[in-house]
């Protein structure tokens, strides 16, 4: 479904990512470890263009989305992404922040999306906060209803740069929760994040980076249990 | 008499030789109506000025940024009333379109205030996180989408009170058109001091017709400003 050859990024001379090769499959639940600084967020943001690849290959659906003359937007559409600092748009209701991109962009009438958008807050469990504003919401409310935003696109892959990292620390279950029901629900997701526990029980493989490379990569069980590489090894000593 | 009966009598006999006699209050109405007219068309321009240059200044490319910069460094370099004058006298005069006076004026405001509006704009858009354009198109949204759905509604509310500010200046600042021949409310009452040789009642009139149409407009727009900030609601 997502496959990345030689993936570089640079900026100025930093060399954020170093080479990167990764085939993601249909339904896998990918989670990325590392430390800070060693381009997890920056793959991620480079798998739907946020971030221009200096150099490499990024194939979606056997589609290379790096190349000139892709139509990013069309691309992006297949792609959901949850954000750390949630980004919800102030100004529009809950409901109107889930509706805007589907009906826009005509995926959607507006009845259609309304629709559409009570299923999703319900699945998040928020359908009664359909009128609210997001200031009147909980960190963790906000990042619920950015995941369904992101799923009213009806988005074949899922992306979550850090979702929990700017929530206080009783919201981070929440979301999670929402996260794991999805991932049981078959979606292919890319998940950035310093949640150990939720690796090890939701992932399907976990990618450990470092220094722009992937050091290691297998089941929660290979990575966390008998890691081979040394960094490894020594970040999660730190973080276990 | 006691002094405060003598000192009404002397202001009602000034007020009725300045403003009722010869129906002078008439020159004023004239000149409210003409300070709303050109004011009006002014922001109006200047907005359409300002958003243009704003985008001129925000772009990748050269050439807009150089003229943005120009434009906006010549606009606040130099004074209003010789703007004013060098687009009725020498601009307008020169070119074969005939347009009213008062249409002139309020251009030649709108391109002076479009320096200082599309600072504001360029201001309020840069306020708004990059976050929130980065959500948009993740979405899917194109870069046009996303600009007019999301970035500039938000920046609209934060440069609401900025542009209120600018819209009362520039009101104000009307009070020059006299030098181009057309009767705003200063010139009415310059007028009126003229004919009467009196200067307290005229000009103390003028000065209160402006502050009382400032006024109206401060708390319409306060108005206007309550319904922007109704998703800030906690």
């Amino acid at each position: 479904m997502i496959k990345v050859k030689n993936l570089h990024k640079k900026f100025g001379d930093l060399t954020v990512l170093d080479g990167i090769d990764e085939h993601i499959a249909p339904g896998e639940v990918v989670v990325v470890i590392g430390p800070s600084g060693s381009g997890k967020s920056t793959f991620l943001r480079c798998l739907n263009l946020l971030e221009t690849a200096t150099d490499g290959e990024i194939y979606v659906d056997d589609q290379q989305i790096n190349a000139p003359k892709v139509n990013v937007n069309e691309v992006r559409q297949k792609m959901g992404m949850v954000f750390q600092q949630f980004n919800l748009f102030p100004h529009l209701t809950i409901m109107d922040n889930i509706t805007l991109a589907p009906v826009l962009l005509k995926k959607m009438t507006k009845p259609e999306a309304v629709k559409r958008g009570q299923e999703l807050l319900e699945r998040v469990n928020l359908a009664e906060k359909a009128s609210a504003y997001p200031a009147q919401l909980s960190g963790g409310q906000k990042q619920r209803v950015a995941i369904a935003r992101a799923l009213a696109m009806n988005p074949e892959i899922m992306l979550f740069d850090e979702p929990t990292s700017a929530l206080d620390p009783e919201m981070v279950g929440e979301v999670l929760d929402v996260m794991k029901d999805l991932a049981k629900s078959g979606m292919t997701m890319v998940i950035v994040t310093h949640e150990m526990g939720f690796a090890r029980e939701v992932a399907s493989r976990v990618l450990f980076i470092d220094q722009g490379k992937v050091m290691e990569s297998g089941t929660p069980e290979e990575v966390f249990n008998r890691p081979k590489n040394e960094r490894t090894k020594l970040f999660l000593s730190k973080v276990l | 008499m006691t002094g405060i009966q003598a000192w009404y009598t002397d202001i009602s006999e000034l007020f009725y030789k300045c403003f009722i006699r010869e129906d002078r209050y008439k020159l004023l109405l004239e000149g409210v109506g003409v300070t709303i007219k050109v004011s009006l068309l002014a922001v109006v321009v200047g907005i359409l000025i300002g958003m243009l240059i704003a985008m001129c200044n925000l772009s990748q490319k050269k050439l807009p940024r150089a003229i943005g910069g120009i434009y906006t460094d010549v606009i606040r370099g130099t004074p209003s009333v010789t703007q004013l004058m060098i687009i009725y006298f020498v601009i307008f005069a020169s070119v074969p379109v005939q347009l009213d006076k008062w249409i002139i004026a309020a251009i030649a405001f709108g391109v002076n205030s479009g320096a200082y509006v599309s600072e504001i704009i360029r201001g309020g858009i840069l306020s708004v996180d990059h976050g929130q354009t980065e959500a948009g198109r993740s979405l899917g949204l194109n870069a046009f989408q996303t600009m007019t759905r999301i970035v500039i509604p938000q920046a609209v509310k934060n440069i609401f009170p900025a542009l209120c500010n600018e819209f009362i200046v520039l009101i104000k600042e009307t009070a020059i058109v006299g030098y181009v021949g057309l009767m705003d409310i200063q010139k009415a009452g310059d007028f009126i001091k003229s004919a009467t040789y009196e200067a307290f009642m005229p000009l103390v009139g003028t000065a209160v017709i402006y502050y009382v149409l400032i006024k109206i407009l401060t708390l319409s727009l306060r108005q206007v400003e309550k319904r922007l900030r109704r998703s800030d609601a906690r």
